[in-house]
Order: C-alpha cells, then sequence, then structure tokens
C-alpha cells in the first residue's frame, strides 16, 4: 500500500498553511521532509494521518493495507505521548486491546516489539522512570506492534538530547534493515534527513509548498555521521532552507 | 564559629592578597510538601492535653469547655451501652447512601459535561446556578418530595456532594493531556476506550481531590439533616445533648464528627495512593 498526495492545501482561518502539495509515499521507503518552522509540516502530518482534514486536495490510500496490519497509518509523536499510568508493556498493549486478539497472540506482539526495541526488561516499568530515548523506543515498539503500512513520524527526535538522538537514529536504521517499513518522518534537522530518508521533500516557508525532491540512493547501511556524499546533500538542503528561513524570520519581524 | 563565619564573610574594602571565600547561598527547596506520619497525631495530642491542663488548673471554666477525659469517658460509656452505635449507625448508612448516589452522579454528569459541547453548553450554568444554594435551606422541599423518612436525608447528602463533584471532574477532563486523547485516536481506539483508558484515569487525581471537598459537605449536611428530623443519627445527638447543655455529650458527638472527617480523609488518601501511584 501507498499514499499519494494531490494538490493538498490547507488553512487556519484565513492563514494558508499548505498550498498545492502533490507527493507520493511509496512503499518500502523513508520520505523525510524538512522546511523551515512554521512552514506547516507538522499539519501536513497530521492531513496525512486522518487527524485533520485538508481544506482542499485529496489524499488517497493506493492499494490495501498487508495482511496483519491493525493501523495502516500510525504515529509516532515528538513528546512520546505514553500514558503515564501505563508501564511499558501495558502502553503497547494499550493500541492491541481493541482488536479481539487471543492473549497469547497479544502476548507475542509485545515480546516481538519490546525485543525488537531492546526493551525486554523493562517491560513493567513506568513512563516515569523511563530516560527519554526508552520513552521513545516504547513509543516506537508501540508504532511496530499495530503492523503499521505507513509510519507517521512527527520529530520523533526533537525532545532528546543529541547523543540519545544518535543513538535512536542507529536504532532506527536498525530496524528499517530487518524489516524495511514504509514512512513519512517529519524533522527540522537536516542531518537526520540524509541518514534516514531515501527521498527528502523540501518545503518553502509559509504558506508551504513543495520547493524540491531529493532522492539519495545510497543504502541506509553505509551511511554515516561523517558521510561527505551525505554532508555534500545537507549542504545543498541548508542553501534552500536557509534562504526559506531568513525570508520567514525576516516575515516575522515585520509582523 | 562566629569568629570563623565573620573571617568568611564578604571582602572588606581593602582586602588583603588573598580574596575572601565564601560558600554560594543554598535558594532551591521547599514548595514539595512530604509526608510526615507523627505531625498530625501530635497536634491532636498536643492540643487535646493542653484543654486538658487547662480544665484541671482552672483557667478554663467548666461550662467554657468540658474536660476531654470527661468527653472520653462519655464516649466511652456510650460505647458500652450501645448507645453510640444506635446514633452511628443509621449516620453511616444515610452518609454511605447519599454521598454514594450524589458523586456517583456527579462524576457522570461531570464526565458527560467534559465530553459534549451542547451538554457543557446546557450545564454548565445550571450547575453554577445551583452550586451556591445552601442546601439545607431545600431539605423541607426533600421533606414533601421524598417523606420525613430517610429517603429526604439521602436526597439532601446526595444533591449536596453532586454539584462540587460535577464542577471537579469537568475540570479535571478538560484538564486530561489532549495529546493522549490524539494518540488514542491515531491508533484508531473506540471512543469508549478512549473514555475509559484515557479520559478517566487522566481525570482521577481532579476528581479525588475534589472528592475530599464533596465528602466533608456530605457530613455537614448529614448533621444538618439530623438536626431538623431525626430519633437517632449523630445530629440528633448532638442537638439533643446541646438543648440540655450536656457539654460533655456535646463534645463526644463532635468528636466522633472529626473522627468521622478523618476517616474520610485517611481513606482518600489511600484511594490516591492506590489509584495515583503512577504519580511522581
Amino acid at each position: 500500500m501507498h499514499l499519494s498526495l494531490r494538490e493538498v492545501s490547507h488553512s487556519y482561518g484565513a492563514t494558508r498553511v499548505l498550498e498545492g502539495i502533490s507527493l507520493e509515499v511509496p512503499a518500502g521507503g523513508i520520505l523525510c521532509i524538512v522546511g523551515p518552522s512554521g512552514c506547516g509540516k507538522s499539519t501536513l502530518l497530521r492531513l496525512i494521518g486522518g487527524l485533520e482534514r485538508p481544506t482542499a486536495g485529496d489524499i488517497v490510500q493506493v492499494g490495501t493495507p498487508p495482511p496483519g496490519c491493525l493501523n495502516p497509518l500510525t504515529y509516532v509523536f515528538q513528546d512520546f505521548a505514553l500514558l503515564p499510568w501505563r508501564s511499558a508493556q501495558g502502553n503497547i498493549r494499550l493500541v492491541l486491546e481493541d482488536h479481539g486478539l487471543s492473549r497469547r497472540r497479544t502476548r507475542e506482539i509485545i515480546d516481538d516489539v519490546l525485543a525488537r526495541t531492546r526493551l525486554s526488561e523493562y517491560r513493567d516499568v513506568l513512563p516515569r522512570n523511563l530516560s527519554g530515548g526508552m520513552k521513545q523506543r516504547v513509543a516506537i515498539a508501540r508504532a511496530l506492534a499495530v503492523n503499521p503500512a505507513v509510519m507517521l513520524m512527527d520529530e520523533p527526535l526533537s525532545a532528546l538530547d543529541a547523543q540519545t538522538r544518535e543513538l535512536l537514529m542507529e536504532d532506527l536504521v536498525a530496524l528499517w534493515l530487518r524489516a524495511p517499513f514504509t514512512a513519512v518522518y517529519v524533522t527540522h534537522n537536516l542531518a537526520e534527513a540524509v541518514r534516514l530518508g531515501h527521498r527528502v521533500a523540501v518545503l518553502s516557508r509559509r504558506p508551504g509548498r513543495l520547493r524540491e525532491l531529493v532522492s539519495i540512493d545510497k543504502p541506509l547501511e553505509q551511511r554515516t555521521r561523517t558521510d561527505p556524499d551525505l554532508a555534500g546533500i545537507e549542504r545543498h538542503l541548508w542553501e534552500i532552507m536557509r534562504q526559506q528561513a531568513e525570508e520567514a524570520d525576516q516575515e516575522l519581524l515585520d509582523g | 564559629m562566629d569568629e570563623s563565619r565573620r573571617k568568611a564573610g564578604p571582602p572588606p574594602a581593602a582586602a588583603g592578597s588573598r580574596p575572601a571565600t565564601r560558600p554560594v547561598p543554598y535558594r532551591g527547596g521547599g514548595f514539595r510538601p512530604r509526608r510526615v506520619g507523627w505531625v498530625g497525631p501530635l497536634v491532636f495530642a498536643g492540643l487535646i492535653a493542653l484543654a486538658e491542663w487547662g480544665t484541671r488548673s482552672g483557667w478554663i471554666g467548666a461550662l467554657t469547655l468540658p474536660r476531654p477525659s470527661d468527653v472520653a469517658a462519655t464516649l466511652w460509656q456510650m460505647a458500652l451501652s450501645g448507645r453510640l452505635w444506635a446514633h452511628l449507625a443509621p449516620s453511616l448508612a444515610r452518609l454511605g447512601v447519599g454521598a454514594a448516589l450524589g458523586v456517583a452522579a456527579g462524576v457522570s454528569v461531570g464526565l458527560a459535561i467534559g465530553l459534549f459541547t451542547y451538554v457543557r453548553a446546557g450545564l454548565v450554568p445550571l450547575v453554577a446556578a445551583l452550586f451556591p444554594i445552601p442546601k439545607i435551606a431545600l431539605l423541607p422541599l426533600f421533606v414533601i418530595w421524598f417523606g420525613i423518612d430517610e429517603a429526604s436525608k439521602y436526597a439532601l447528602i446526595a444533591f449536596g456532594t453532586f454539584t462540587p463533584t460535577v464542577v471537579a471532574t469537568y475540570g479535571a477532563v478538560d484538564n486530561v493531556d489532549r495529546t493522549l486523547i490524539r494518540m488514542g485516536q491515531s491508533f484508531g481506539l473506540s471512543w469508549g476506550s478512549i473514555v475509559r483508558k484515557i479520559v478517566i484515569p487522566g481525570a482521577m487525581p481532579g476528581i479525588l481531590s475534589g472528592l475530599r471537598i464533596s465528602l466533608a459537605i456530605a457530613v455537614i449536611l448529614l448533621v444538618a439533616a439530623e438536626m431538623l428530623g431525626a430519633e437517632f443519627g449523630i445530629g440528633a445527638f448532638i442537638l439533643e445533648a446541646g438543648s440540655l447543655y450536656d457539654l460533655e455529650q456535646l463534645f463526644a458527638g463532635v468528636a466522633i464528627l472529626s473522627l468521622l472527617g478523618v476517616a474520610i480523609s485517611f481513606f482518600i488518601g489511600l484511594a490516591e495512593r492506590r489509584l495515583l501511584h503512577w504519580r511522581a
């Protein structure tokens, strides 16, 4: 299954946030969306997952979700959105409870996703006793548990410190290599975008339009923090962003 | 000690070659009450000891305050003769039934106000209109509606606990983290699941702290209702003692009410520790 966006526009009242965005989210790859702050990238993600309705344009699912998929479009949120009164496994169980799975099947899924995110030892720990990185891994485990067709990741690493971010990025790459998933990954961090994205969509400042779509062919497992090719792409993305960011900044000053 | 502190103090204008040092003053701490179990009982014991000493030594007159040991003796006799139980049992039943009805209705209506636009629009002004009415003023009306027996007392206590519970509950629902609700929706949870597993647990801290106020109001209304028309009950007992100017009995009744208040507070504290163990 893949997603297709056709001429999607969105406004809040008189403020135009997104304008005429047409984009394909091909199956099995990670599409990163970057752009200056306030360009509507998080709004676009909410539209894609059906948490908001676009003012104009269509967002369509092409094909059927894979068998065993409990929730085709699944989010990973910036602030984790874990229930503080449920343990790690309780938070994962939450999203399985409504599907009438057998007790054994539920347990199998929880064991599997906790193992994949290296959290098996922490299954009974409450979120307040987990570090930021672990909380986000619980949230990723929760997303994996419903076997999504497309993962919608809204700045999943932005609430974490630099070291944790690096570690979690490696985790995400490892997860993708083990079982490739489709994802839309919104970030303002270009380093994340070039490390994780098969394609990077650059949005302009508000109202957000699609400025450029960059494909990165290097396989994820060969990308490193110091890769010169990636640094070149990151520089190129930054040149586009810089101009947009400067203009946006000026606009805010002008009121 | 004083000497050394003076030496380590701020440098005088013409200080020597070595710059003076002093520890950075500590400014953090506080604003975080801890649980200390022994202070509460100590305050009670201290006040009672003061009253006992004052009445024995004579600077508190016998008509001003009865001697605490006499009050205790009265309570003990009441317990032995069974009179204590005869008054306490109907009071507890009225409190239990009335408060249970009021809290159940209050939490339900509060949830509905928190969840549904039109229920909110319709009922919030109504609750605001009902809240400030002294419920005791309505007792005659309740007697006409529900009869002179238990039902009117249940209704009074239920009505009195209802409004504060509603206000506390919908405030608590409003404060539930919206991102958690969006998360539930994004995973396709059913409406009922979101309410049961996200909204209600998230509102529980606010509901329980509202319960403290509601139940204290319930005790006040219980006594008021029993004073106006009951043969047995703590309120009737206090009224009778008061009209006979039997201060020992009066204070014995008051002591029972205080104990009731402490017991309610204890049980709510217990519920908070059990239901809200996930909070830091």
